[in-house]
């Protein structure tokens, strides 16, 4: 299992391919993702890493988190989130991972909040039919019908499907198709559509129902030098960084074992 | 934000107009559209030959209408303006028209579905 990738949704439009079909997409925009911090099999029962994106005013940050970005040394994230990893793709920590960490062609699952429609009634929450527009019916044409039957069971099940709060909730939308990735710009372009507005937050894992694709790099596309991390980095952590893109491409090659994990 | 996406349709409509060349042309002008059709695995170019009667511009999105009577029926199609499958348009002549869209001319045919022709255009 690797790692995902915590990216902020910028909004659709369309490519059109040689062949003259076309394909809308959505832009998604990775913006300093690293680790920030791991989890593994010893401390905590699990292995996963906890990744961190987008940059948050430090004033902004609470000083507990603060002190928790300060240990990873890294700068103040405005979103974390963790990824259940296999132990053997687990990723350093201050590593950054780039848009080629998936390769076109490539299915994923993208989770997102959706966007929030308020109290909504049943025929858009649930796409009940409604009641007739004539033969009798007042004031009722958009309500749902019946909820239950007679003196038994004397009462409306649970989880009736009634008028209530629509949207807002976490959805996840599998197997969805890269169409292209731009490391440089850090830009993830899909096939479809994701949960949630321009600008929110969105999670984008490798599809649970499909084979990893081949070429998909292991533990994960990291950038290679640095430049953009924050000065107090000691030089070590550039060999470390190396390292594991070294040992990213090694498995790569070998990447048999990499399906079993 | 939306930046980025006008950067990547900027680029997406560059690479496309380098393929084909779109002439100036508006509602009320007479087209002829050539487009690629796929029967079985054979390709061939398919003219549609008739008047704009509506122009969309949205960046990639652009599209425009044509409408035509066809063995006495009318028949109008939109096309993608960048879709690679529009291999070219041709514009046969220019109409001296009031509006954006001709959409009343749905209701017309024979004598009063006529455009008049654009004398003075600049390009001649």
């Amino acid at each position: 299992m690797r790692s995902g990738v915590i990216a902020q949704k910028i909004g659709m439009t369309r490519l059109f391919t040689e062949d003259g079909r076309h394909v809308p997409v959505t832009v998604l925009k990775l913006e300093n993702c690293q680790v920030v911090s791991q989890r593994t099999e010893d401390k905590d029962g699990y292995s996963a890493v906890q990744l961190g994106a987008g940059t948050a005013k430090v004033k902004n940050v609470t000083k507990a988190l603060r002190g928790h970005f300060a240990v990873a040394k890294v700068e103040p994230k405005r979103k974390l989130a963790e990824f259940r990893v296999a132990p053997d793709n687990l990723i350093e920590v201050g590593a950054e991972i780039t848009a080629d960490h998936f390769v076109s062609g490539q299915y994923v699952d993208v989770s997102g909040t959706s966007i929030g429609k308020g109290f909504a009634g049943a025929m858009k929450r649930h796409n009940f039919g409604g009641l007739r527009a004539s033969h009798g019916v007042s004031i009722s044409h958009r309500s749902h019908g019946s909820t239950g039957q007679c003196e038994f069971p004397g009462k409306v099940f649970k989880g009736k499907k009634m008028a209530g709060h629509m949207g807002a909730a976490r959805v996840t939308t599998q197997n969805l198709e890269i169409v292209r990735t731009d490391p440089d710009q850090g830009l993830i372009l899909i096939k479809g559509a994701v949960p949630g507005h321009k600008g929110g937050w969105v999670l984008i894992r490798d599809a649970v129902k499909k084979a990893i694709h081949p070429d998909a790099p292991l533990p994960a596309a990291l950038r290679a030098s640095n430049e953009d991390a924050p000065a107090e980095e000691a030089p070590a952590e550039d060999a470390v960084a190396e390292e594991v893109v070294a040992a990213a491409e090694a498995q790569a090659e070998a990447s048999d074992e990499g399906k079993d994990a | 934000m939306a930046n980025i996406i006008e950067q990547l349709d900027a680029a997406e409509m560059e690479r496309l107009a380098e393929v084909k060349q779109v002439p100036e042309f508006g509602p009320g002008d007479t087209l002829r559209v050539a487009v690629r059709v796929k029967e079985g695995n054979r390709e061939r170019l398919q003219n549609f030959e008739g008047v704009c009667i509506a122009r969309k511009s949205a960046g990639i999105a652009s599209n425009f209408t044509m409408r035509k009577i066809s063995y006495g029926e009318g028949v109008e199609r939109v096309f993608p303006l960048y879709s690679p499958l529009v291999e070219e348009i041709e514009v046969k002549r220019r109409g001296r028209v009031r509006r954006a869209k001709l959409y009343y001319l749905r209701g017309r045919t024979g004598k009063s579905a006529r455009i008049a022709e654009k004398k003075d255009h600049k390009r001649g």
